[in-house]
C-alpha cells in the first residue's frame, strides 16, 4: 500500500471534517452563524468593533460558568449555587481592594478563584462523601451563600470609583480586538476541553457519569472525581465573580442572583446530558454564545429584551426533545438492525440444515 | 501441575441462610471449567467470592500457590480475576475501545489519552476473539452478546488469568452462542482458565474439559468431562428424587380460561398459542431468554404485542392494558420480586393490599382496620414468618417475601394467576409451601400459567408443559407425555439427555 | 415506640419556634402578627402541597413561580382588557392549566426528564410575563377583591386566605394519606416498575400532578397579585426554591415514596415564623436566607448521618454480620 501522506492527510482531515459537522455541537455553532448573520444584517451596527466587543463580553461571564458547570453535568451532578459563588466571589474580593487605586488586578483574581474553589469543596464534600443527592445539597448551599453574601455585603454597594483601575481597565479592554474578559474565558475552555477528552481523569468524569455503579467496579475513585468536579465548577464561578466585578464595575447584593439556570440551559443548549456521560466544554461555551447572543441580538433588533428568558426557555425545550427524539430514533435502529440480523442468520442455518438432509 | 486457583471449604452465610457450607473449586490454567448446579445452589455466592464482592467467611482461597485477596472488585481485577456477568454493564455513552480501557487508556509521552493506540489496541483484541467490532461506535444499543464480546476484551486487556462466564449463553441466540464458545476456546488456548457457568448441558458437553457440581452450598462432585454423562450430572444436581416436591393433586380441568392465539412481538416471540383451563397447572419451561416471560407480559399488557390476541373467560383482552386485564381477573406475580413485585420500604400490611385497595375503600378512603385483616389472613394463610405486619418487606427473607407477592395477587380472588419463576432464590422448605399453595389453589378452580427453568419444579407442578425456545413454542406435552429428556430437547434443540 | 421521623422532628421545631418566639417577643404570638405569618407564606403554602405528590413521584416542577406570575400576569392584563375580574380569574386559573399540562405533557407523553422540561419551562413561562405586561404593572384591582388578598376577616385576625389554606391541606392531606390515589403515588415513589406491574397508571397519574401543580400555582398567582394589589411580571420571584425547600425540609425525600403532607405544611409554617421572629428583632432578613438553606441542608445530613452512626453501631454490637439476602 502507497503511504501518499498528503492522501492520507487528507483523509484524517475528511474523518475529522466528517464529525465535527455530524456531531452534537454542530447545530449549535449553525444557529448561532445564522443568528449572528441575520441580526447584523438587519443592523449593521450590531458586528460593529463596538458591537463585537460588548458582545464577547456578555458572553465571558456566563460561558465560563457553562465550562465549569460541564465538569458536574458530565457526572451527572448539578451545581445550582453558582450564581450565589460569583455573587460572594465578587464582593469578597472587591471589599479586599477597597479603595485602593493601586490595587492589584492579581490578587482579586486570586481570591476570587479561592472563594469559589472554597465553594466548590464544600458542595463536593457533601455530595461525594456523603453521597447526598447533587440538586438538593446544591440548592441549599444556595441559598447559604446567598445569605452570606448578603450579610457581607449589608445593603452596601461597592462602585467602580472604590475598585483599583486595572480591575476596572481590566473589563473594558482586551487585545487583538478580543476583550480580556472573554481571553480568560477561552483560556478555560481551552483548558477545560484539553483535560476532560485528554486526560485519563477527564474520562473518569465520563464514565462516572454514564454508568455510576460500573464506574465503581472497575475502581475509578468515584468520590475524588466527584470533588473535583466541584471544585472546577465552584472555581469557574469565582473567577466568573471577579469577571462580573470588572465588566459592571462595582457588586451589590444582587450580584449573580438567578445564574444558575441560564447557565444549566447553555450547557444543555450546547449538548451536555442533564443525564450525563456525554457533552463538551466547547458544546457548552457554544450554547452559552447562542443563547447570549440571541439575548444582544434583540436589543440589536429593537426587540423587547425581556423576549429573552422566554427564548431562552424555548430553546433548551427544542434541545431536549431534539435529543430524546435523536435517541429513540436510534434505538428503534439499533432494535431493527438486530431483528434483521437474526432473522437472516437463523435462515442461514434452517438453509444449511436442509442441504445437509 | 499446582492449580491456578484453589478454593478449599469455603463457607459464607447472610443472615440465617447459609449460601456456600463447605464448597471446593480448583481451577487448573489452560482449562475450561463448568460449574453446575440448581438455582440458589451457591454457584453464584462463589463466584462473588472471587470476584471482589464478598469475603468467604469460612475456608481458603488461593490463586497461584499465595492467599487470594478476598473483598475488593478492585483486587480481583488486580490478582487476574475477571467476571462477565450474563447481563454485562458497559458505559453507553463511550466508544467500545473506551469502555475496554477505561481508567487503563494509553497515554502518548506527554500524559494525554492515545486515541489511535487504544483504538487499534481494541480492534486488535476484537480480532483476537475472532469478533468485528467497530472500536469507534459507542455503547448505546449494543447487543447483550456484543457487550458480553466486549467485556471479555475488557478482561483479556488486564491480563485476567482467570475468566469467569456466569451463564453467558442465556440471553444469546443459537449462533451468538456458538461465537461465545468459540472465543472461550481461545482463552482457554491462551492460557487462562475459564470457569463457564450453564444449566445448558449440551454446550457443557461440547465446550468444557472438566467441571464441579454443587448443590445446598457444597461442592458434590468434580471430575472430568470426558468422564462422565449428562444424567449422571443432573443426578448429581438434583440429588433427591423428584418425590420429594409436593405433587400435583389430580383435578378435572374446567373451562377455558385463557386462550393465546398467533401472540407476535417482532424479534421477541413469535406465534404463540395455546389454552389454559380452570384447575389447570401449564408451566411455560425453556432457558433463560427464550422469550417466556415476554410472551407472559405481554399478555398483562405491561409491554405491548404486534400481532395475536389474548382471551380471557372467552372474552377478548384488550393489549397493553394491566388494568384491564385486573379487571378480568388476571394476576401476574413477576420474575424479580425485588424490582417488580414488591415496595421494599413499605410494610407487609401496605404490599399485600397494593392491587385490592379499590375493595377495601369507602367513599374513597382506605379502610385500615380491613386492609390489616386482609393481610393479616393472608400471612396466616401462607404461613408467612415475620416480625410484625409493619415490618417493611425488605426485611423477610426471600421465601417469605415472594409468599407477601403470591398474597398480594392472591388477594385479588384471580381467575388466572401467571406466575414467572415462583421459587427462584427460594429455601426447599419454602419452595414446597409454595408448590403445595399453587396445587390447591388450582384445585379450587384457579388456572395457573407458571413459567419455569427449574425442571423437576416443571415435571413435578405441571398438568400440561409448553416449551419455548428462542421466542418459538417447539414443545406441547401433556403430564404422562413430559420428561426430562423431552423438555431438554425442546428447549436446547439438541439431543442433550442420554 | 417514637421513632425519629423527619416530619415529627419539624412539627416539634414549630411548636419551639412559638414558644422561644413568644418569650423573646411579646408582638410574636399576637393575633396581628400570626395573621400576618399566614399572609406572608400564602402562596408558598398552596404551591408545597401538589408539589409534595410531585416530589413524592419522584418528579419536579421548577416553574411553579414562573407559571404562578404568568398567571398573575393574566390576571392583570385581563382586567385591564375586559373590566370583568370574574372573566380576570377564569383567565388566570385557565394559565396555571395549561402551563402545568404542557409541562406534563413534555414529561409524560415524551418521555424528558422533569427538572430539564421546568428549567425550560420556568424561562419561558417568566418571559411570557414580560411579553404580556412588558415593563408595565397593573396596579387598579377593585378594592373589593384586593381586600380578599389583604384584609383579615372582620371579628378576627386571619387573614381571608387562612380557610382557604386550611381546606387545601386538608384536601392534599386527605388525598395523600387516606385515599386509593395516594398509595399509588407512594407506591410510584417507591418503585415506578412495581407499581406499574400493580396495574397503577403511573403516566396518566403524573401527568394529571403537573395539570395540578399549575393550576395551584396558578390560583397562588392570583392570590399574590390581590395581596400585594398589583400585577407585574416580576411577581413571585425566587418561589420555587422557597416551596421546595420547604418540602423538603417537611421530610419528603427528593428521591420519592417518602414524605408527609403535615411535616411539609409544619415546614412552611415554621419557615414563616422564623423569618416573622427575625424581622422582629431586626435582624437581616438575610439571615433568614442562610438559616433557610442550613436548614435544607441538614434536612439531608442529618438523616445519612444518623444512618451511618447507626449501620456503625449494629455491626460492632453483634458478631454476627448484617444480613443481605443474596
Amino acid at each position: 500500500m502507497k503511504h501518499v501522506p498528503g492522501a492520507m492527510f487528507g483523509a484524517t482531515l475528511g474523518t475529522a471534517v466528517g464529525k465535527a459537522v455530524g456531531s452534537r455541537e454542530a447545530p449549535v455553532a449553525g444557529a448561532l452563524v445564522v443568528v449572528l448573520v441575520v441580526t447584523s444584517v438587519v443592523n449593521p451596527r450590531f458586528l460593529s468593533d463596538q458591537g463585537r466587543f460588548d458582545l464577547m463580553v456578555a458572553i465571558a461571564i456566563t460561558g465560563l460558568m457553562a465550562i465549569g458547570q460541564t465538569f458536574v453535568l458530565v457526572m451527572r451532578h448539578v451545581d445550582l449555587s453558582v450564581g450565589s459563588v460569583l455573587g460572594l466571589s465578587a464582593f469578597i474580593s472587591a471589599s479586599a481592594v477597597k479603595g485602593q487605586p493601586d490595587g492589584s488586578l492579581l490578587t482579586v483574581l486570586i481570591l476570587g478563584l479561592a472563594v469559589g474553589l472554597a465553594a466548590g469543596l464544600v458542595n463536593g464534600l457533601l455530595v461525594a462523601a456523603l453521597g447526598l443527592p447533587a440538586l438538593v445539597v446544591t440548592l441549599g448551599t444556595l441559598y447559604v451563600f446567598q445569605g452570606v453574601q448578603a450579610l457581607l455585603t449589608g445593603g452596601t454597594r461597592i462602585n467602580a470609583d472604590q475598585l483599583p483601575t486595572s480591575v476596572v481597565r481590566f473589563g473594558v479592554s482586551g487585545g487583538l480586538g478580543i476583550p480580556w474578559l472573554m481571553w480568560v474565558c477561552l483560556a478555560a475552555a481551552l483548558v477545560g476541553a484539553v483535560f476532560l477528552r485528554t486526560r485519563r481523569t477527564g474520562r473518569d468524569l465520563y464514565a462516572v457519569g454514564s454508568n455510576p455503579p460500573a464506574a465503581r467496579l472497575v475502581g475509578i475513585p468515584v468520590v475524588r472525581r466527584t470533588l473535583l468536579a466541584y471544585a472546577v465548577s465552584g472555581a469557574a464561578a469565582g473567577l466568573a465573580g471577579v469577571l462580573f466585578l470588572a465588566r459592571f464595575g462595582g457588586v451589590d447584593s444582587n450580584a449573580g442572583l438567578g445564574y444558575e439556570l441560564p447557565v444549566v440551559a447553555a450547557c444543555v443548549v450546547g449538548g451536555v446530558n442533564i443525564l450525563g456521560g456525554s457533552g463538551t466544554v466547547a458544546g457548552a461555551l457554544l450554547g452559552a454564545m447562542l443563547l447570549k447572543t440571541m439575548g444582544v441580538s434583540l436589543s440589536a433588533l429593537s426587540v423587547p429584551e425581556f423576549w429573552q428568558q422566554a427564548i431562552n426557555g424555548l430553546l433548551l425545550i427544542i434541545a431536549i426533545t431534539a435529543d430524546r427524539f435523536v435517541f429513540l430514533h436510534r434505538a428503534r435502529i439499533a432494535r431493527e438492525e438486530a431483528i434483521r440480523l437474526r432473522r437472516a442468520i437463523r435462515l442461514a442455518a434452517e438453509r444449511e440444515l436442509e442441504v445437509s438432509r | 501441575m499446582t492449580p491456578l486457583v484453589d478454593v478449599r471449604d469455603v463457607a459464607k452465610a447472610f443472615g440465617g441462610v447459609h449460601a456456600l457450607r463447605d464448597a471446593s473449586l480448583t481451577l487448573f490454567a489452560g482449562e475450561i471449567h463448568a460449574l453446575l448446579g440448581e438455582n440458589g445452589a451457591g454457584k453464584s455466592t462463589l463466584l462473588k467470592a472471587l470476584a471482589g464482592v464478598h469475603r468467604t467467611d469460612a475456608g481458603e482461597i488461593d490463586i497461584d500457590g499465595a492467599p487470594f485477596e478476598q473483598g475488593s472488585t478492585r483486587r480481583s481485577l488486580e490478582q487476574g480475576v475477571a467476571v462477565i456477568y450474563q447481563e454485562p454493564s458497559l458505559f453507553p455513552d463511550l466508544s467500545l475501545a473506551e469502555n475496554v480501557f477505561i481508567g487503563r487508556q494509553p497515554v502518548t509521552g506527554r500524559g494525554s489519552v492515545d486515541w489511535a493506540a487504544m483504538r487499534r489496541n481494541a480492534k486488535a483484541l476484537f480480532t483476537q476473539l475472532g469478533v468485528d467490532l467497530d472500536p469507534d461506535r459507542r455503547a448505546q444499543g449494543l447487543s447483550i452478546a456484543d457487550q458480553q464480546i466486549v467485556e471479555i476484551a475488557k478482561a483479556l486487556s488486564t491480563s485476567a488469568r482467570v475468566i469467569v462466564m456466569d451463564e453467558p449463553t442465556a440471553a444469546l441466540s443459537a449462533a451468538e452462542a456458538g461465537r461465545l464458545l468459540d472465543v472461550a476456546r481461545r482463552l482457554r488456548d491462551g492460557g487462562a482458565a475459564v470457569v463457564f457457568v450453564s444449566h445448558r448441558l449440551d454446550e457443557v458437553f461440547s465446550l468444557c474439559d472438566r467441571l464441579t457440581v454443587m448443590r445446598d452450598g457444597s461442592t458434590v462432585a468434580s471430575a472430568l468431562v470426558a468422564d462422565t454423562t449428562p444424567s449422571q450430572v443432573v443426578r448429581w444436581m438434583v440429588g433427591r428424587e423428584l418425590t420429594d416436591l409436593f405433587p400435583k393433586l389430580e383435578t378435572t380441568p374446567g373451562d377455558v380460561v385463557l386462550r393465546v392465539e398467533g401472540l407476535t412481538s417482532h424479534g421477541v416471540f413469535d406465534d404463540i398459542s395455546f389454552e389454559v383451563h380452570a384447575g389447570e397447572i401449564v408451566a411455560l419451561a425453556g432457558l433463560v431468554g427464550s422469550g417466556r416471560s415476554e410472551v407472559v407480559r405481554a399478555i398483562f399488557g405491561i409491554d405491548r404485542y404486534d400481532d395475536g390476541r389474548v382471551e380471557v373467560l372467552g372474552k377478548p383482552l384488550p393489549p397493553a392494558d394491566p388494568r384491564a386485564a385486573l379487571a378480568r381477573g388476571v394476576a401476574l406475580v413477576p420474575e424479580d420480586r425485588r424490582q417488580q413485585g414488591l415496595f421494599m420500604p413499605a410494610s407487609i400490611v401496605r404490599n399485600t393490599s397494593m392491587v385490592v385497595l379499590g375493595g377495601l375503600s369507602r367513599f374513597g378512603i382506605v379502610g385500615r382496620g380491613r386492609e390489616r385483616s386482609v393481610a393479616a389472613e393472608w400471612a396466616q394463610r401462607l404461613r408467612l414468618r415475620h416480625g410484625g405486619l409493619d415490618e417493611p418487606v425488605e426485611r423477610l427473607s426471600g421465601g417469605n417475601q415472594q409468599k407477601v407477592v403470591l398474597s398480594k395477587w392472591l388477594a385479588t380472588n384471580p381467575r388466572l394467576l401467571v406466575v414467572d419463576e415462583p421459587t427462584r432464590g427460594i429455601d426447599v422448605a419454602t419452595k414446597a409451601e409454595v408448590h403445595r399453595l399453587l396445587s390447591e389453589q388450582a384445585g379450587k378452580g384457579l388456572a395457573v400459567l407458571m413459567i419455569s427453568s427449574e425442571l423437576p419444579e416443571v415435571l413435578g407442578m405441571a398438568d400440561c408443559v409448553l416449551v419455548m425456545r428462542e421466542g418459538r413454542l417447539t414443545a406441547t406435552l401433556t403430564r404422562s407425555e413430559a420428561t426430562q429428556e423431552r423438555v431438554m430437547l425442546a428447549a436446547t434443540g439438541q439431543v442433550s439427555v442420554a | 415506640m417514637s421513632r425519629f421521623t423527619w416530619d415529627r422532628a419539624v412539627i416539634v421545631l414549630l411548636v419551639a419556634t412559638f414558644a422561644v418566639g413568644a418569650v423573646l417577643d411579646p408582638n410574636f404570638a399576637s393575633g396581628s402578627n400570626l395573621g400576618f405569618v399566614i399572609q406572608d407564606i400564602g402562596e408558598i403554602m398552596l404551591i408545597a402541597l401538589p408539589m409534595t405528590l410531585l416530589i413524592m413521584t419522584g418528579e419536579i416542577d421548577l416553574s411553579v413561580a414562573s407559571t404562578a406570575a404568568l398567571a398573575g400576569c393574566v390576571l392583570g392584563w385581563t382586567w385591564r382588557e375586559s373590566g370583568s375580574m370574574a372573566v380576570a380569574v377564569v383567565a388566570a386559573l385557565a394559565t396555571g392549566v395549561v402551563c402545568g399540562s404542557v409541562n406534563g405533557f413534555l414529561v409524560t407523553r415524551l418521555g424528558l426528564g422533569s427538572l430539564a422540561v421546568t428549567i425550560g419551562s420556568l424561562g419561558l413561562y417568566r418571559g411570557l410575563c414580560y411579553a404580556l405586561l412588558g415593563d408595565s404593572t397593573v396596579a387598579d384591582f377593585p378594592t373589593g377583591w384586593t381586600d380578599l388578598g389583604y384584609s383579615t376577616i372582620p371579628g378576627t385576625s386571619l387573614p381571608y386566605v387562612a380557610p382557604v389554606l386550611v381546606a387545601f391541606a386538608v384536601a392534599f392531606g386527605v388525598l395523600l394519606h387516606l385515599t386509593r390515589t395516594g398509595r399509588w403515588l407512594f407506591a410510584i415513589g417507591q418503585s415506578a416498575e412495581a407499581a406499574r406491574f400493580a396495574g397503577i397508571p403511573v403516566a396518566r397519574l403524573k401527568f394529571w400532578l403537573f395539570v395540578t401543580t399549575g393550576a395551584v400555582s396558578g390560583l397562588a398567582g392570583i392570590v399574590y397579585d390581590l395581596r400585594f394589589a398589583s400585577a407585574r411580571p416580576d411577581g413571585a420571584l425566587g418561589f420555587e426554591l422557597a416551596v421546595i425547600a420547604s418540602v423538603l425540609f417537611g421530610g419528603v425525600s427528593i428521591f420519592g415514596g417518602v414524605g408527609t403532607m403535615w411535616g411539609v405544611a409544619g415546614a412552611v409554617l415554621f419557615l414563616g415564623s422564623v423569618r416573622s421572629l427575625l424581622q422582629l428583632r431586626n435582624v437581616p432578613p438575610n439571615a433568614l436566607t442562610i438559616v433557610t438553606g442550613g436548614l435544607l441542608l441538614g434536612s439531608v445530613v442529618v438523616p445519612v448521618l444518623a444512618a451511618r452512626l447507626q449501620a456503625y453501631r449494629e455491626q460492632h454490637a453483634s458478631d454476627v454480620p448484617p444480613a443481605a439476602p443474596p
